[in-house]
């Protein structure tokens, strides 16, 4: 990681569909105050909205901790989705799109992927899943982890 | 029982005995506490019977030997009183911390009855009768915060039903054309609702074209996409084909980014675009007139 000084982190639990629809309009109301254009707004809420239903179906329930980045310039929100449900066996089988464990479209973490600039998942059966993410509104050219 | 225990009771009689027999006095010293002053404002007389059964219950939870139980049957009866008497106090603005407190003064006026019934205030007795029905008072304030609270998420579950109601309407466009504007958070329920009455309205209105407009859809994410996907297919089922308009420009961005297919699916930017679209396969033309308020003779 880079360093970034970090302001407050606000932390969501995320335990019920109610819970979800506040996750997503904190992280839209965040991102807007951050100068996220409308674009990048509504792919971070949809990354979010993702791996928020993957906490709460997969594993179970969680929290998400929502920490704003200041890197010169640059505005970015970074997001760790945490639980503690059984874990991830095969993680690159889980990013693989249309792979699906449950009655999805197996798009979700791969998809998740896409829509953000930062992507990490650390995970081990049985010891919960952390997923962290982060997006930056534009500014500096940012690294891209994917190739194309 | 335990000699202990056998006291408890004893002193749980004792005190039931005492609301019993100063049930008129306590009636009319509560009265004029602030929680049944201000809920029964009409007349005062309506306040002190709503006191007695207040009474009433604490003395029957009491000869029970249940002072500390929520559940013992007196309560039961006043619940309702007590929930509606919460409720009114709410709706004037009281915060649930006021009503508890509100509660909490009714403990005083009581207690010192309760002392000069006692030759020994001070004698054991008489502080094992005073512990007795403080319990008790606490007991009560725990009853009426919990009636309050569960008449609150009463009312949010009757909400959320109403809601999902009254949010999904199914329009007639045109004869044989009907359209769902969808608007707010797509869950499973709601989308449930929507596929179902859709559905009713193809049969209803023999329809061949189902327009679901997602201008009102704030984030399209691949759960959304799914429910999209699947009330497309259950629709073309019935004969009916789909089209899903209001796809804004980062919505359509962010679809492609998720890697959605929805090549299967008939999709149009604007409402308007969709009814046109099903005008035209249904072979009708829409062709404009003479300008209105002009004569042609």
């Amino acid at each position: 990681m880079q360093t970034s000084s970090d302001t407050g982190t606000i932390r969501l639990p995320i335990g019920s569909d109610v819970d979800l629809a506040w996750v997503r309009q904190q992280v839209r109301q965040v991102a807007a105050e951050l100068g996220f254009g409308l674009v990048q707004q509504t792919k971070l809420v949809t990354a979010v909205s993702e791996l928020a239903r993957n906490t709460l179906i997969h594993g179970g329930g969680g929290q998400v901790e929502m920490t704003a980045l200041y890197r010169g310039p640059a505005r970015g929100l970074r997001l760790a989705f945490t639980d503690s449900g059984p874990g991830i066996r095969d993680i690159d089988q889980a990013m693989t799109d249309g792979y699906t464990t449950g009655s999805g479209l197996g798009m979700g973490l791969s998809g998740a992927k896409r829509l953000v600039q930062e992507f990490s998942i650390d995970s081990s059966p049985g010891q919960g899943t952390t997923i962290t993410v982060a997006a930056w509104a534009t500014g500096l050219p940012h690294p891209r982890a994917e190739a194309g | 029982m335990s000699e202990q225990g056998a006291a408890e009771e004893s002193t749980a009689v004792l005190v039931s005995e005492f609301l019993q027999r100063r049930q008129e006095q306590i009636a009319q010293r509560w009265a004029d506490a602030d929680l049944f002053r201000t809920v029964f404002t009409v007349s005062r007389d309506e306040a002190v019977e709503a006191c007695k059964a207040v009474v009433d219950a604490l003395s029957e939870a009491a000869a029970a030997g249940r002072v500390d139980d929520i559940t013992a049957p007196g309560f039961r009866r006043v619940r309702d009183q007590l929930g509606r008497m919460a409720a009114s106090r709410a709706r004037t603005g009281a915060s649930p911390g006021q009503i508890a407190g509100e509660v909490a003064d009714l403990r005083q006026p009581v207690i010192a009855l309760l002392r000069g019934e006692f030759p020994d205030p001070a004698g054991d007795q008489a502080q094992e009768c005073v512990l007795a029905l403080t319990r008790l008072t606490g007991t009560l304030r725990v009853v009426v915060m919990e009636t309050a609270l569960s008449a609150g998420e009463e009312v949010i579950a009757r909400q959320r039903e109403q809601l999902l109601e009254v949010a999904t309407p199914v329009i007639k466009l045109w004869d044989g054309i009907v359209a769902v504007p969808l608007i707010g958070t797509l869950d499973s329920a709601r989308s449930q609702v929507v596929m179902e009455s859709l559905l009713n309205a193809i049969v209803a209105e023999r329809a061949r074209h189902a327009i679901l407009d997602i201008t009102g859809v704030p984030t399209v994410d691949s759960l959304v996409a799914q429910h999209l996907m699947k009330t497309v297919a259950a629709a073309r089922l019935m004969g009916a084909e789909c089209v899903v308009s209001g796809i804004r420009p980062a919505i359509a961005q962010t679809i492609v980014h998720l890697g959605i297919d929805l090549g299967t699916v008939v999709t149009r930017s604007s409402l308007a675009d969709a009814l046109a679209y099903a005008l035209r396969r249904q072979g009708i033309v829409v062709a404009s007139g003479p300008p209105v308020g002009v004569s042609l003779s």
